[in-house]
């Protein structure tokens, strides 16, 4: 079949469908075998997949929070790709986490319907950002360590979650370049740009430790499962090193009170009115 | 319908967000097979977030139950992950006729943790408009995640690519 022009393709049916809350595009991982292997608890693997993608959700939402309001239109495109990345990795960790659960809750059952305290996404990734020197900060410590954690989940001994890690870790390769080149173009720039870009280090710093807590959940299902994020330590601080060596900036100090994962901060409910806000006025629409 | 008959037409469907080329072309259609449970065909998405895949499933189910497929069943392997090596020569001759530059070989992986890259690596990319291999990346992200954009030094064409992945 030839198509005169790109519109006329792209137009060719009229019951267009792309996902959002109510149009029945539901379940990233129809048609993939979803059976969790032997021996690997339900309940921990539904509970590890839910805090992956809860962490990308979360993260997806506050970068989409940039659109119309980034320095360049350029930038804007970059972000509004890394969130679309994110959000597509939400999907396939919320499905697989209903499955796995047992509970069968689907991916907007999970992401409209649970209230604050349910979320169990790091501090770091529900944070606003002051300043497009506060978000490269944080995008690269988030980019940082999910880099690192999900390529050792390419070895899970679940399949769907190895599978999502293979695909996510390509992606993430190219958010943690983005967040260090934009803070080695911030950091030698002018002397205001150096300081905005110190000051969002400094921001994202106490939210860092609490990101490498070993928890209960990991050390079950940690080695065959998932990883013991105290493992993904020495590899993070070693991309940073070299990306503050390079931008000539120390890694600021500074206390840290580490909060382990459920702990949030006052910004998630905000957040999460504007996620759930549509969900939760017309609860089980379809349109 | 024999299983190379299904390929045949599930291989034609046309990309929703690149509609020059086909399902076949990118490589995203894997398998197809034919048993006593009915067809079933299996694509590969290209980005986690690639938000055409519905549309591409159900094309692919609409068009094989038009030609009397029977019961189809449009399946996704998540692994392995997608890479633009897998867009067939055919896929890549239609990308550039339509301006966009296609991918070049995907990064090979070293050994140990994924590298930084800390600065813009040069560009590789042909001018689909002139052919000039003086070319310059005007912007990391585009239109879809699978693409970003170049200028033409030679000829001044701007010009998108499609990313090696």
């Amino acid at each position: 079949m030839g198509f005169d022009t790109a519109y006329e393709a792209i137009t060719e049916e009229s019951d267009d469908q792309r996902w959002a809350f109510g149009t029945g595009f539901a379940d990233p991982l129809a048609g993939v075998d979803t059976a969790v292997p032997d021996g690997i608890s339900r309940a921990d693997l539904g509970a590890y997949c839910l805090m992956l993608g809860d962490d990308a959700l979360i993260m997806s939402h506050r970068l989409q929070e940039w659109l119309a309001r980034a320095p360049e239109l350029e930038e804007e495109t970059a972000l509004a790709n890394i969130a679309l990345d994110l959000l597509g990795q939400a999907r396939l960790l919320l499905t697989r986490a209903g499955y796995a659960d047992g509970s069968g809750r689907t991916e907007d059952d999970l992401a409209f319907g649970r209230g604050v305290t349910e979320f169990r996404n790091v501090r770091l990734a529900e944070v606003r950002d002051a300043d497009f020197g506060g978000l490269i900060a944080r995008l690269l410590v988030f980019s940082t360590w999910r880099l690192a954690l999900l390529d050792r989940l390419r070895g899970s001994a679940d399949p769907v979650l190895a599978a999502i890690a293979a695909r996510a870790v390509l992606e993430l390769t190219y958010h943690r370049d983005y967040a260090a080149q934009w803070l080695l173009r911030l950091a030698l720039g002018t002397s205001y740009s150096r300081d905005r870009m110190t000051a969002g280090l400094a921001e994202a710093v106490p939210l860092t430790a609490e990101l490498f807590l070993d928890s209960d959940l990991e050390l079950r299902l940690s080695p065959r499962v998932a990883v013991r994020p105290a493992e993904l330590r020495a590899e993070f601080d070693a991309v940073l090193a070299e990306v503050l060596r390079r931008a000539e900036l120390a890694w600021p100090g500074g206390p840290a009170q580490p909060a382990p994962r459920g702990m949030h901060t006052d910004q998630l409910g905000p957040l999460l009115d504007e996620l759930q806000s549509v969900a939760r006025a017309h609860p089980g629409a379809t349109w | 319908m024999t299983p190379s008959e299904v390929w045949d037409i599930a291989a034609l469907v046309p990309d929703p967000e690149l509609p020059m080329v086909t399902l076949g072309d990118l490589g995203i259609l894997r398998e197809v097979t034919v048993g006593a449970a009915g067809v079933e065909v299996w694509l590969t998405p290209t980005y986690s977030g690639c938000p055409a895949v519905s549309e591409m499933s159900r094309d692919v189910a609409a068009r094989l139950t038009a030609a009397g497929a029977g019961d189809v069943r449009v399946r996704t392997a998540l692994s392995p992950p997608w890479s633009t090596d897998w867009i067939t020569p055919a896929g890549r001759r239609k990308l550039a006729a339509a301006g966009i530059a296609p991918p070049g070989p995907a990064p090979r992986r070293p050994a140990g943790p994924v590298p930084l890259t800390l600065s813009p690596v040069p560009a590789a990319v042909s001018c689909p408009a002139c052919g000039s291999a003086d070319t310059a990346r005007t912007a990391a992200f585009g239109a879809t995640a699978c693409r970003d954009l170049y200028r033409c030094q030679a000829c001044a064409e701007p010009f998108e690519h499609v990313k090696e992945i």
